[in-house]
């Protein structure tokens, strides 16, 4: 069964460009938009792995992520976090909150390809 | 500039500068050496022939020996030597600005200038770092980037991408290029510098103030020639509109000002009351505020004494100043707050008049101050307080000893000022030195 990824971003075109080349590669892609339903999302169906966007409307990827790794079912799903904002703050921000890699943005495909094997299969 | 700006300490320097001994300049003069060292020590009056003498053999005129360079020059050139690293022979400053006066002028201009663009460096950095309007149009700019360069690479890498991905592609990059020139060009439009403009609207007011004299002449007389907006507008480099509503709150005041202190009316009684702002408080009914702000504002050139003006908020921040021969505060940062400008602040509605002095030997100020609400008061509103004062520069005879005042602690040499808060660069004040007050 194909593994699954949960694209969390609103951007819709970088949004369809990831869903594209994972779903290439073999991943089932779910997508979600909104940053104030997001984590409720992940709960209800926990995925393989997120793909969460720092700045999203409703709510910041930081606080999504802050409430992942706090509740039981999703406290062990990987996360990669994607950010417009390069600061080494932010960066270490999501790091100690949990978040298992973080890639700025812009990012090549083949970055965005290795890392969700990395985080799947590691 | 005190120990420098008396005349003994004048002819001091420049007969050292000249390499003379003090003998031999006593000598030329003919009065004792002894004689010359109490004056040059400033415990003898010096003038008249005397005066003459020692200026012919010192190659000067008289007037420098007696009043020294400009005070505003001298004013500009402690503020460049009060610069971090400073290096700068302070207590030759005077005998510097007169024997380059060209040079000194160059200097002062130049530090100003850096102080002017330190001063944009500040607020850029803080635009970088605080603008939302600034994130939001960086945002976009690497989102359509990220969108085109993840896009572009499918569209290159996948061969056997079918026609209806491909177009559908093809689509998202188009409208992403289309975001990112968008993006582009706001984000080049905000960080862009344009030469000689204003740091701040702010900024740009005071400079178009400062070229009226802050006498505003469109938004006078019974049928002004513009309105409040009109002018702001026209006010170069006030940017975005939010500036302009600002600069026309401001402007709109003075509007107001106008009508209830009409100019040709105001102007006569302002010299028939000898410049008294209680007394046209009076006459005419008006918030002595609103007198202070419009004697400031009476057109140069049709008579009226010079006057300068301060207007602050209730935190300190100047909001308006109007500098005046003999009168600076700092734009930026904290003055001194030994003005009645601030003492003000701490009395709301009690209106102060005092004589006040630079250090040295500068010429007494009268000021005018009071401090008054700004808003109509609200239940449960913020109370918000403005201080105004009014300096006039060529008192009437007859003042009271006037109160001590600085620019900044960091320029004033009163060691024993109760009012400072940092070390000065300065060398100590005369009179604090010969055992006065402050």
């Amino acid at each position: 069964m194909a593994k699954r990824v949960l694209v969390i971003e609103d951007e819709p075109n970088i949004t369809e460009a990831i869903s594209f080349i994972l779903s290439r590669d073999g991943w089932t892609v779910h997508t979600h938009a909104d940053g104030a339903s997001a984590a409720d999302r992940v709960r209800r169906a926990p995925p393989d792995l997120v793909i969460l966007d720092i700045m999203l409307p409703g709510r910041s990827g930081l606080d999504i992520l802050r409430d992942l790794r706090a509740s039981p079912e999703t406290a062990a799903v990987p996360v990669m976090m994607l950010t417009a904002r390069g600061q080494s703050r932010d960066r270490d921000l999501a790091l100690s909150l949990g978040a298992d890699r973080f890639m700025t943005k812009p990012f090549s495909n083949a970055e965005v390809l290795e890392n969700v094997r990395t985080l799947v299969a590691g | 500039m005190a120990r420098s700006a008396l005349a003994g300490s004048r002819i001091r320097a420049r007969r050292l500068d000249r390499g003379l001994a003090q003998a031999d300049l006593a000598r030329a003069a003919g009065i004792s050496a002894s004689y010359l060292n109490l004056i040059e020590h400033n415990r003898r009056r010096i003038g008249g022939r005397l005066l003459n003498r020692i200026a012919a053999e010192l190659e000067v005129e008289p007037a420098v020996l007696s009043q020294g360079a400009g005070r505003p020059l001298l004013d500009q050139l402690a503020a460049a030597a009060a610069a971090p690293g400073s290096e700068a022979e302070e207590d030759r400053a005077e005998a510097f600005a007169e024997a380059f006066p060209g040079w000194a002028a160059l200097v002062a201009r130049q530090a100003a200038r850096v102080g002017e663009l330190e001063g944009r460096v500040a607020a850029l950095t803080d635009r970088l770092a605080h603008d939302p309007r600034l994130a939001t149009s960086l945002h976009e700019l690497i989102s359509a980037v990220t969108s085109i360069r993840s896009t572009a690479s499918i569209l290159v890498g996948a061969d056997d991408l079918d026609r209806d991905w491909q177009e559908r592609f093809h689509r998202n990059i188009h409208d992403d290029s289309l975001r990112l020139a968008d993006a582009s060009r706001e984000l080049a439009r905000r960080l862009e510098p344009v030469e000689g403009a204003a740091a701040s609207p702010a900024e740009a007011l005071a400079q178009f103030l400062d070229r009226t004299d802050h006498h505003v002449a469109a938004l006078e007389g019974p049928e002004p020639a513009a309105t409040p907006a009109e002018v702001a507008a026209g006010v170069p480099g006030i940017g975005p509109p939010a500036a302009q509503r600002l600069a026309t709150a401001w402007l709109s005041r003075y509007a107001a000002d106008a009508r209830a202190l009409p100019l040709t009316e105001f102007g006569a009684a302002a010299r028939e009351t000898g410049y008294d702002p209680a007394a046209l408080a009076r006459r005419f009914g008006a918030p002595l505020a609103a007198v202070l702000r419009r004697l400031a504002a009476l057109p140069p050139g049709e008579g009226h004494p010079p006057t300068g003006l301060a207007v602050c908020d209730g935190a300190g921040a100047l909001l308006q100043l109007k500098t005046a021969p003999g009168f600076v505060l700092p734009r930026a940062g904290p003055g001194c707050p030994l003005w009645p400008l601030y003492q003000a602040l701490g009395q709301p509605g009690r209106a102060i008049r005092a004589a006040v002095a630079l250090p040295g030997d500068a010429p007494r100020l009268l000021v005018y101050a009071v401090a008054e609400p700004v808003a109509p008061a609200a239940f449960g509103g913020p109370v918000l307080t403005e201080a105004v004062m009014l300096v006039l520069t060529d008192p009437p005879p007859g003042l009271d000893p006037p109160a001590p005042v600085g620019i900044a602690c960091r320029i004033c040499p009163r060691r024993r000022c109760p009012a400072r808060r940092e070390p000065s660069v300065l060398p100590e004040d005369d009179g604090e030195a010969r055992g006065h007050a402050l």
